[in-house]
């Protein structure tokens, strides 16, 4: 009996004192952050979407190489020594028209391993988190700023100027070549004329 | 009112339908709305958290877009449902608990019938919905609501016998079965409410007031599980029965489980309002009475009985999100080996004070 009284008193007195908590808790300020509304401030090494400053990438396809999971695909065209590409921030003298460099977001892991090899610092994670997309394909970004004109255009350049220096090239070497044969047309006539003399 | 209706519209047919369906589109659905927003919120804001926001200011156009969310889903009916039963079940349960709200004194001047044996009425009314809700679990053809509508039904059984019990002593004391009567006898202010002892003064309403309170308690644990609320929500427990008796109704069949369900709060929070705490009379005397408005008087009784109502709806959401659910054996056990025999005991010795 004193066991049957005390069980209803406890089940009473506990569900008070539950009670008691939760109503505090309905005057307690939410820990609701309205996300879109209202933002977390981010730390400040924060690793999001990448981004890469043409103007200082020099093309030397060192990101793409650190890269784990290959998701940077980097090209590049040699420029003509007549050209002036300028020089990037940090005095680095560039030499290469990149016509692609693109980054796969959809596959990059936030890992910033690009980011260390960089020579001159251009490639760097940002603090944007809000790129989602609906197809895969728009997360795919592009950052090369030649426009496919000007890459056929660099192309073009560059395989005419290796044309003309390939050009230049056989026919110095057909020159040497020719030159050597001489010489040794010489060198033979000679030859002959000593193998003759024993002879004779 | 009936005369007036039956004036306005010259039959008393139509009279009578207009005055059956006036709870329901004028309380009945507006409430339920509020109540599944408040019930979001309560709550969202017990977890520390916001509830709905975004639809509407502090999304007050929630449980709008839900309902119109529901009445566009496709009817689903299973393949091996027992259609006719299937059916039928939501209809029965929402009628079950409707129906109650025939005795339930909204003010004064209010009541969907003047019949003497309300409460009566209300507690043979409401097993309706047992019948309802085994229906829906057999007819669904799935285990689990099969389950549920099992476990409701005993739930809703074992529940009445306290409850019953605890009706009796009220009834033994105020005289009337009618609620408008009873409504009637506590008459305004407070301290005149049964769960203090009712209007009488003397030395038997000081002795009534803890009987009361117990019986109050009593009366509310029951009425909880009547209307499977958590911690009593064992018929449709969602860890363990997915849905329990509604898991395979979809669309406008399951609003109406939900409607049935939040009209079925409503009702028993308004019974314990109405036997225990005066019923639609103002705690304080009315305003109405004050400036010699005569007809302000039915809006305030309207407004406090909203109130007390709206009250124990929170007091039943606020039990909701602090307790875990019972287990079967737990519930019968309160049932059986707690409630019922402390609801015997008080009727006795309530029976005893009014011998008095
Ligand atoms: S962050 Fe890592 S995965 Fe992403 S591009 Fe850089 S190296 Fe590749
Ligand atoms: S490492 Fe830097 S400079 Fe080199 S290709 Fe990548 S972004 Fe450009």
């Amino acid at each position: 009996m004193k066991e049957y009284l005390k069980n209803t008193w406890l089940g009473i007195w506990t569900v008070l004192v539950g009670m008691k908590i939760t109503f505090k808790h309905l005057f307690t300020p939410s820990v609701t952050i309205q996300y879109p509304d209202v933002k977390v401030a981010l730390p400040d090494r924060v690793r999001n979407r990448l981004y890469v400053n043409m103007d200082d990438c020099i093309g030397c396809d060192q990101c793409a190489r650190a890269c784990p999971v290959e998701c940077i695909e980097i090209e590049t065209v040699k420029s003509l020594p007549t050209e002036d590409l300028g020089k990037t921030s940090n005095g680095k003298k560039k030499a290469l028209w990149v016509t692609t460099f693109n980054i796969d977001i959809a596959k990059c892991c936030y890992c910033q391993l690009c980011v260390f090899p960089c020579p001159t610092e251009c490639i760097y994670m940002t603090d944007s988190y809000e790129f989602s997309e609906y197809d895969r394909n728009d997360l795919v970004y592009k950052f090369a700023t030649l426009t496919s004109t000007e890459v056929k255009e660099k192309k073009a350049n560059f395989e005419e100027f290796q044309a003309q220096k390939e050009a230049e090239k056989a026919a110095a070497a057909k020159a040497k070549a020719e030159a050597a044969a001489k010489a040794k047309e010489d060198a033979k006539a000679n030859d002959n004329s000593k193998e003759d003399k024993p002879k004779e | 009112m009936y005369e007036i209706l039956t004036n306005i519209f010259n039959s008393e047919i139509i009279a009578i339908l207009i005055a059956a369906f006036l709870p329901l589109f004028l309380f009945i659905l507006p409430f339920a709305l509020f109540a599944v927003y408040l019930e979001r919120k309560v709550s969202a804001f017990m977890q520390d958290r916001l509830g709905p926001m975004r639809t509407g200011p502090y999304g007050v156009l929630q449980t709008v877009a839900d309902i119109l969310k529901l009445i566009q889903k496709e009817d689903i009916i299973n393949k091996d449902a027992d259609k006719k039963l299937f059916n039928l079940a939501p209809v029965l349960v929402f009628a079950g608990s409707y129906a109650a709200f025939a005795a339930i004194p909204f003010t004064s001047i209010y009541i969907g019938t003047s019949a003497d044996i309300g409460l009566f009425f209300i507690l043979a009314i409401s097993s309706l919905v047992v019948a309802g809700i085994l229906m829906s679990g057999w007819a669904s053809n799935n285990k689990y609501s099969l389950l549920g509508a099992m476990r409701s039904a005993a739930q809703i059984i074992s529940y009445e016998i306290p409850t019953a019990l605890v009706i009796l002593s009220v009834v033994m004391i105020t005289g009337t079965l009618s609620l408008n009567t009873m409504s009637e006898i506590q008459t305004a202010y407070f301290w005149n409410w049964t769960i203090f002892g009712g209007a009488e003064w003397g030395i038997q309403k000081i002795l009534l007031i803890p009987f009361m309170i117990v019986a109050f308690v009593i009366f509310y644990i029951s009425s909880l599980a009547e209307v499977n609320r958590t911690p009593f929500d064992i018929p449709e427990a969602e860890s363990e029965l997915v849905a329990g008796y509604h898991t395979e109704y979809s669309g406008m069949k399951f609003a109406i489980f939900f409607l049935a369900e939040y009209a079925n709060m409503f009702a028993v929070s308004a019974i314990a309002a109405s036997i225990f705490f005066g019923g639609y009379q103002s705690p304080f005397g009315y305003f109405g009475n004050l400036i010699g408005l005569e007809w302000l008087i039915p809006l305030e009784q309207l407004f406090w009985f909203t109130m007390k109502g709206l009250f124990f709806v929170f007091v039943q959401m606020w039990l909701r999100w602090t307790l875990p659910r019972l287990r079967v054996d737990q519930l019968m056990t309160v049932c059986w080996k707690y409630l019922i025999p402390y609801a015997f005991v008080n009727l006795i010795i309530i029976g005893l004070i009014s011998l008095i």
